[in-house]
């Protein structure tokens, strides 16, 4: 097993839908696509997100453009305007997720 | 038919950059400027400054705007698509029709789409079998009835192309979807079918490209932010579109930014949820059927798309009083700055619990260390840290507690901990909370009206 940082093989977006966040990951290249594909997990997702995810966590795939769209339930403390975060539209999550470290297989 | 046609992305919320729609239309050819200018919670704001004022009610910076670019667009024959008309586009007709007549501009059409608005015929639509239940809760609207503030269909392109057909030059609607201002000038000029769901949704993921402004041409760019050429004179995407669906996203070449496939993607999957079905009230669209292709400089070819037919409904965005919210800020220092603005943040909620006030919720961060990031921030040494805002905001229905929430800020200043600054701007004063409330409404329900005033 050896460790890859998220940040070194892809960038993203984020941003609102209601409550809930949605967390754009775009992999650099197919090879890059591979492994987010293999190893970025909703589960994974909604581990790495704990404390901040309060719900579930759907993954979309769209390989065409080397893309995860992950949707995250119940994060941005009632969306909108009803919202107390600093961060009430979730615009810095796609960069919290690239915080994330992949334990892939060598 | 035209064999292309060039549209310019204006706007990519009410706020943005004022000059990007007057450097669209003077620094390179374009056939089309649009512009958005709505977000969910604008309506609710339009809608209180039409109440207090019937001739407002529209985004304000049009006129303004106009003044500067009417002449340049009734020389160059630029079509103008805005959804700036707010809860009011025949008074925003009305503004930009006083600026014609100041340039003296004649035989121009001002098109304006109506009947997005339903806040005064709720009743009507419930007592027509359709409760507008909320899409998160399900719940009736009824049960927020009394505290609507805004109500309005998202119509998508159709009514534009109406409009379009009629021979305007200048298109104001209400409540439309970004992705329809872009579309309709394609369906228009190309005589595209409204049941041929590949093109109509190639169309839509253009709107969907250039509707966020800046955001697809290098700015908030997440993929080496720093190689973005002079952003401080970004250019905003253009969309050369084909009558066969092929579209390149670009951008004018004498301003700064940059057009590539990693700025496309981003915009691409920003604020998407299942992306095989891309719902707008024209078709659709599957996001997982677009291709990207570099083919020049700034010149990225979108291609491929796949869509199907549009719902049976139109979606409806109300939005509704629910109460009020404050927020208060303090800056503090090294040393300790950290452990300081923790100490602060218990004092303040020991005096707030003291004076029994009620709160649905509190809510503390420290800007500079958390904020963003929460539990995922670095942990860092808390004594080292140079310097930490505290934010505390507040929610709730009793406006008496957020106001002496606002009055319990600045004694922390004198009466806690040391080396603390920042509180120039006065007394945090309660905001009105705004909620949303999402619905779907049967599309028969529902009539765009499209008028034309000529001059």
């Amino acid at each position: 097993m050896k460790k890859i940082k998220l940040i070194d093989i892809a960038h993203g977006r984020s941003g609102d839908k209601g409550d809930a966040a949605n967390v754009g990951i775009i992999a650099y290249d197919d090879k890059g696509y591979q492994l987010i594909e293999k190893y970025l997990t909703a589960e994974k997702v909604k581990e790495h997100f704990q404390g901040i995810c309060l719900g579930k966590v759907e993954r979309f795939e769209l390989p065409n453009i080397r893309a995860l769209n992950f949707l995250l339930h119940n994060t941005l403390g009632g969306g909108g305007t009803v919202s107390l975060k600093h961060d009430a539209q979730g615009k810095t999550l796609a960069a919290a997720l690239l915080r994330l470290e992949l334990e892939i297989e060598e | 038919m035209k064999d292309k046609i060039r549209i310019a992305s204006g706007q990519g919320f009410w706020g943005d950059l004022i000059d990007a729609p007057y450097t669209q239309v003077t620094a390179g050819q374009v056939d089309y400027l649009v512009m958005d200018y709505l977000a969910e919670v604008t309506m609710s704001i339009l809608q209180k400054q039409k109440n207090k004022n019937p001739k407002l009610g529209y985004a304000r910076d049009i006129p303004e705007l106009m003044d500067r670019i009417l002449p340049i667009c009734k020389e160059k024959n630029i079509k103008v698509i805005t959804n700036g008309g707010g809860v009011n586009p025949e008074a925003c007709a009305e503004a930009v029709i006083e600026v014609a007549r100041k340039h003296k501009i004649g035989n121009l059409k001002i098109a304006v789409v109506l009947g997005d608005n339903i806040l005064d015929r709720i009743d009507n639509v419930i007592s027509n079998g359709c409760q507008l239940n909320n899409m998160e809760t399900g719940e009736p609207v009824s049960i927020v009835k009394d505290k609507l503030l805004s109500a309005n269909v998202y119509f998508g392109a159709m009514p534009i192309v109406e409009a379009l057909n009629m021979g305007a030059d200048i298109v104001i609607t209400g409540r439309t979807t970004d992705t329809g201002l872009t579309l309709a000038p394609m369906i228009y000029e190309f005589g595209w079918s409204k049941i041929d769901y590949n093109l109509l949704s190639a169309g839509t993921v253009a709107g969907h490209i250039l509707e966020c402004g800046g955001q697809a041409s290098g700015g908030n760019l997440l993929a080496d932010w720093r190689s973005v050429p002079e952003i401080e004179n970004i250019g905003f995407p253009i969309a050369e579109a084909y009558p066969d669906g092929n579209i390149i996203i670009t951008k004018h070449q004498s301003l700064g930014g940059k057009v590539t496939i990693e700025t496309v993607s981003e915009q691409l999957v920003y604020e998407i949820g299942d992306p095989k079905n891309y719902i707008t009230p024209d078709c659709v669209a599957d996001f997982t059927s677009i291709k990207l292709d570099e083919v020049g400089k700034d010149r990225i070819r979108v291609y491929g798309i796949k869509g199907n037919p549009e719902t049976e409904f139109y979606k409806v965005s109300c939005s509704y009083s629910s109460g009020y919210s404050a927020v208060g800020t303090l800056t503090y220092s090294w040393p300790d700055s950290l452990s300081k603005a923790k100490q602060a943040d218990q004092i303040l909620r020991k005096r707030l619990e003291n004076l029994n006030l009620k709160f649905d919720e509190i809510r503390t961060e420290f800007v500079g260390y958390n904020s963003c990031h929460g539990p995922l921030a670095t942990k860092l040494d808390e004594d080292k840290i140079n310097e930490v805002m505290l934010r505390v905001a507040v929610r709730g229905s009793d406006y008496n507690s957020i106001e002496r929430f606002g009055k319990e800020i600045a004694p922390l200043i004198l009466t806690g901990p040391p080396s603390v600054t920042g509180f120039a701007g006065g007394r945090p004063k309660p905001a009105d909370v705004v909620a949303y409330w999402p619905a779907l409404i049967p599309k028969k329900l529902v009539e765009p009206k499209v008028e034309i005033i000529t001059l």
